[in-house]
């Protein structure tokens, strides 16, 4: 049980890592800047989750 | 608007949750790293990892401390947890008020402070709990984690839809795979809790364990408070201690209930029937946990007062007293120390072949008169190696 556990949580931090440079590339490419601000919000969750902090 | 704009107020944004990401990172890793710090009291007989009786728990966050304290002289084995819930932070001081004051006389006393050290490391911000705590002795504050009622999810995720409690197959709350005083006796191969639950009963079983005792506090509006709560094979011991307190010691009453036997997962159906050894939980009032709180703050944790708790009991809704004096944490460590003193009292009148004797801990009046933090060493007047780190 543990061992697929840590097989799914590997999985979703991978999963947040994704998500988090999709962000980043949204940033990038978005022209309204309420959209750039909230995917600013959005990332920072993300990025906490995938250096295992929270 | 201009493109150079444009990425200028991009640059800005991301700066910002840059800014955001490592201040709150800072925080929450300051919180999950932070030592306590222990003095054991001179008496002190060795100290073993909770890996020592099973060793897949090695280098985890769960691999926590236990302290022996041998008498010498023949007597019965003493097992006390505290940290069980680490929001219940009358539990996990209590356990180190014995740590660093405990002389044993007859028989022998292990100790866990932080039992579920995982639930230690993390606290629970959207319900505004504070990240620490400090308790006020004669050399300066002390400082404690504040923790949770379940273990870190960065320690053991994900949960089940639903958690089915082993070997019963009772079913529960799912993050109650999270809870340790819902995975007794624990599984080898099951999740982190499940298996500190695991090694706590091979602890339990090696070293021949003749009475357990989990400390714990509870939310005015659980009926489950101010009471003593025992397995079958220690009901005589509890109503005894019960009588004792209310009679000639607590300024409220202290109650006694029967384990339910067909509610699993907890220390004290669990124990009892798991081993040889008599299993208790003690409970505590702490208004800090009642879900009709004002502000939720450190003072709340510590003082027990709340006029909004206090409305809820005029009205009938909770299960014990609170008056504008509160519940204050010296009080509720107090009402802790005399139980496990007065239980142990019990223990030994019922098996003078196994006494176990406790000296050095100060009974409740003592540590109301005196403040908790008036029993904690100063680490930094101690030898190195004599300081050990929760």
């Amino acid at each position: 049980m543990s061992m697929i556990n840590t097989i799914i949580m590997i999985i979703y931090h991978l999963l947040s890592a994704v998500i988090a440079l999709l962000l980043l590339r949204s940033i990038w490419k978005t022209k309204d800047i309420q959209e750039a601000i909230l995917y600013c919000v959005i990332l920072i969750p993300f990025v906490l989750r995938v250096v295992h902090i929270k | 608007m201009t493109e150079k704009k444009l990425r200028n107020i991009k640059i800005i944004a991301l700066s910002v949750s840059l800014i955001l990401i490592i201040w709150a990172g800072f925080l929450f890793y300051e919180h999950r790293t932070f030592a306590e710090a222990v003095v054991p009291s001179p008496e002190l007989t060795e100290v073993k990892k909770l890996s020592s009786y099973f060793s897949p728990l090695a280098g985890t966050a769960n691999d926590c401390n236990l302290y022996f304290f041998d008498s010498g002289n023949p007597g019965g084995t003493l097992f006390l947890i505290g940290g069980s819930h680490p929001e219940e932070p009358g539990a996990n001081l209590t356990a180190q008020l014995f740590v660093e004051n405990v002389q044993m006389e007859q028989g022998r006393m292990i100790v866990a402070i932080r039992a579920n050290r995982s639930a230690s490391t993390v606290t629970r911000p959207g319900d505004a709990y504070p990240r620490f705590y400090t308790i006020p002795t004669s050399w300066g504050e002390k400082k404690f984690r504040m923790g949770d009622r379940w273990s870190n999810p960065l320690d053991s995720w994900p949960d089940p839809e639903v958690y089915v409690h082993y070997p019963s197959g009772q079913m529960l709350a799912y993050m109650d795979i999270r809870n340790f005083n819902r995975t007794w006796p624990g599984r080898a191969n099951g999740t982190l809790t499940e298996q500190t639950n695991f090694a706590m009963m091979e602890l339990i079983r090696q070293e021949e364990v003749d009475f357990f005792i989990d400390l714990h506090e509870a939310e005015l509006e659980y009926p489950v408070i101010s009471t003593i709560v025992a397995h079958e094979s220690g009901q005589e011991i509890a109503a005894t201690a019960s009588m004792m307190l209310t009679e000639f010691e607590f300024e409220r009453p202290i109650g006694m209930e029967f384990s339910p036997p067909s509610l699993h997962g907890l220390s004290h159906r669990e124990v009892g029937d798991n081993s040889d050894a008599i299993s208790l939980l003690f409970e505590t009032p702490e208004p800090f946990l009642d879900r009709v709180r004002g502000i939720t703050d450190e003072d709340l944790l510590l003082t027990g007062k709340d006029a909004f708790v206090m409305e809820a009991g005029k009205h009938g809704l909770l299960y014990e007293k609170i008056d504008e004096r509160g519940w204050p944490i010296d009080v509720r460590v107090g009402r802790h120390c005399s139980t496990v003193l007065e239980t142990a009292q019990a223990y030994s009148d019922i098996n003078p072949d196994q006494p176990i004797v406790i000296q050095g801990i100060p009974r409740y009046q003592e540590v109301i008169d005196n403040g908790t933090g008036y029993y904690f060493r100063n680490p930094e007047e101690a030898e190195e190696s004599q300081v050990y780190y929760e």
